[in-house]
């Protein structure tokens, strides 16, 4: 559906996007992430025909973005980032205007305002001004423009930024419901909401895609470790310095908790069996166990280690 | 056809929307009737004519049109918009001549709003008719330059403000040009000058619809020129 081969665009000196390649297929959600500056919102700004490429080719449902801009915007919903809209206009006058340019046939047309006010649950603020609207109810605005002629690939530039915990759950399964027929790129800051919503990762750093996989995929190839969490109750210290002692505990964690066991948090390599092993440790010792699982992927850490690794590379060559 | 019209509906709605096209529309006819009435010494010259209150009308304009032109496209640069405007399958020329027509809507109603004057002038006296509905005609076409190169000036700020006073200046520039030797004709106000004589002159309907174009054609290449490669 999406294409991109050897994007390069710079501005002036700086080269915000160094030969980037992916591609991204119909159904597929792709989370785009990066630190700040990375390089996402110019790699989704000449995807969506808004800037040029210096080098490479992007292309859309087969179309280049460049020659056939036109043809390949038609099947694009783009809602850019920070959200610009009309803050004059009605919300539902506003989402007309949108339509007519998008060629929503007259007679479907106000159906399908009323369907893309459905799904971004506008109702309560269809009759306002944008400019009276919250933070929350713009970026709806926003997300309901971009769908508004069905298209066949949504990017969404930080479409959570600066939302409540509801509104960014809501958002997140919004796009996750959206995602099952189209092709979705987003770019976000928070990692979680990646692993949660995305088929595939592109972690994207200094210009240059670091990765490129599903979140587990990437969090197992990046890191080589694991961590364990686990509750016992028995006397601290004497947990404490036996699992020292043991051989496959690379690094051990105390955690703060009220319960009247404590919990630990086993960091060991990642290819060990280490649940089963902690379990018989328990038992030898006639302890109690309370709780043992291997604890969610931590994408952070695979950002930072992907993303530092990164810039330490090129700061050597720098 | 269809997207310019989409445009047109939006900038239209926006102008009205807000206070900027009522407080020009009403400044406009204050200072044009104050400037005539009074400061033309219409009453001592005792003659039921136009003709000094279209004289003064170049000079009218130089402050009133780009003061509507000036958001046309440094607005939506400062908001961010252009971003969604620009990525919505419409092509640019398209996106110009929309919000042209929009804003020449505005102008006319403006020019047309003067009509108390002649009016005025055919109770007092006994002005001539076809050369009044000449000069509004005139007038017209004159708003329409000034609206081109007005919108040209915006498209090159994200600043209003600089956006105005770059549009009085190219306004200006090509308002005195006419006063140089060898270059009368190029002047924004020689044509006007004779279309108030009561001679429309197809000469003086090209030279207007040449501005025009030439000026709205820039707009499209400099909003383009993101875009080149």
């Amino acid at each position: 559906m999406i294409e991109v081969k050897n994007l390069t665009k710079s501005y002036g000196a700086t080269i915000a996007v160094n030969n980037v390649s992916f591609s991204a297929q119909a159904g597929e959600i792709v989370g785009f992430i990066g630190p700040n500056g990375a390089g996402k919102s110019t790699t989704m700004r000449v995807i969506t025909c808004y800037l040029p490429a210096d080098e490479g080719t992007v292309t859309v449902d087969g179309y280049d973005v460049f020659e056939e801009s036109i043809e390949a915007r038609k099947r694009i919903g783009y809602l850019p980032e920070s959200t610009p809209l009309y803050t004059d206009m009605g919300v539902v006058d506003y989402l007309k205007f949108v339509a007519q340019i998008r060629g929503v046939a007259g007679h479907t047309r106000n159906e399908r305002i009323k369907d893309v006010i459905d799904i971004c649950s506008l109702e309560p603020m269809m009759h306002k001004n944008i400019g009276e609207l919250s933070k929350g109810y713009r970026q709806r605005v926003g997300l309901a423009q971009a769908l508004i002629h069905d298209p066949p690939v949504l990017i969404l530039d930080e479409p959570t930024a600066g939302l409540d915990p509801y509104q960014i759950i809501e958002i997140r399964n919004l796009i996750k419901e959206i995602g099952r027929q189209k092709t979705i790129i987003f770019s976000t800051h928070i990692l979680s909401q990646v692993a949660a919503t995305c088929d595939r990762t592109l972690i994207i750093s200094n210009g240059k895609i670091v990765a490129n996989d599903s979140p587990q995929e990437l969090a197992l190839s990046t890191m080589d470790q694991q961590v364990t969490q686990i509750g016992i109750i028995g006397p601290h210290e004497e947990i404490q310095t036996k699992l020292e002692h043991l051989d496959f505990v690379l690094d051990f964690k105390k955690l703060d908790s009220e319960t009247e066991y404590s919990c630990y948090h086993i960091t060991s390599h990642k290819d060990h069996q280490t649940a089963p092993e902690l379990a018989k440790f328990v038992s030898q010792n006639n302890w109690e166990l309370t709780e043992l699982y291997k604890t969610a992927i931590d994408l952070e850490n695979v950002f930072l280690k992907l993303t530092q690794s990164e810039s330490q590379r090129t700061g050597e060559l720098g | 056809m269809n997207n310019i019209l989409a445009l047109f509906k939006k900038e239209t709605s926006s102008y009205f929307n807000s206070p900027i096209a009522y407080f020009n529309i009403i400044a406009y006819l204050a200072v044009s009737a104050g400037l005539f009435f009074w400061f033309g010494f219409f009453f001592e010259r005792r003659q039921a004519q136009m003709t000094y209150f279209f004289r003064l009308m170049p000079w009218i304009f130089l402050f009133f049109v780009p003061a509507m032109t000036m958001r046309l496209w440094a607005e939506e640069k400062k908001m961010g918009t252009v971003e969604m405007l620009m990525t919505l399958p419409i092509k640019s020329h398209e996106v110009i001549i929309g919000k042209f027509l929009s804003s020449f809507l505005l102008i006319a109603i403006m020019v047309i709003l003067s009509f108390p004057i002649p009016i005025t002038l055919s109770f007092l006296g006994d002005p001539d008719g076809g050369q009044i509905i000449a000069s509004y005609l005139g007038l017209l076409l004159m708003g329409g330059a000034y609206l081109s190169i007005g919108l040209c000036a915006s498209t090159i700020t994200s600043d209003q403000i600089i956006a105005f006073i770059s549009g009085i200046l190219m306004c200006f520039g090509m308002l005195v040009i006419g006063f140089v030797p060898y270059f009368r004709d190029f002047g924004l106000e020689s044509h006007f000058g004779s279309i108030t004589r009561g001679v429309v002159d197809t000469r003086d309907l090209i030279y207007y619809f040449s501005v025009i174009g030439f000026f709205l054609y820039l707009s499209v290449l400099s909003v383009e020129s993101k875009r080149w490669r």
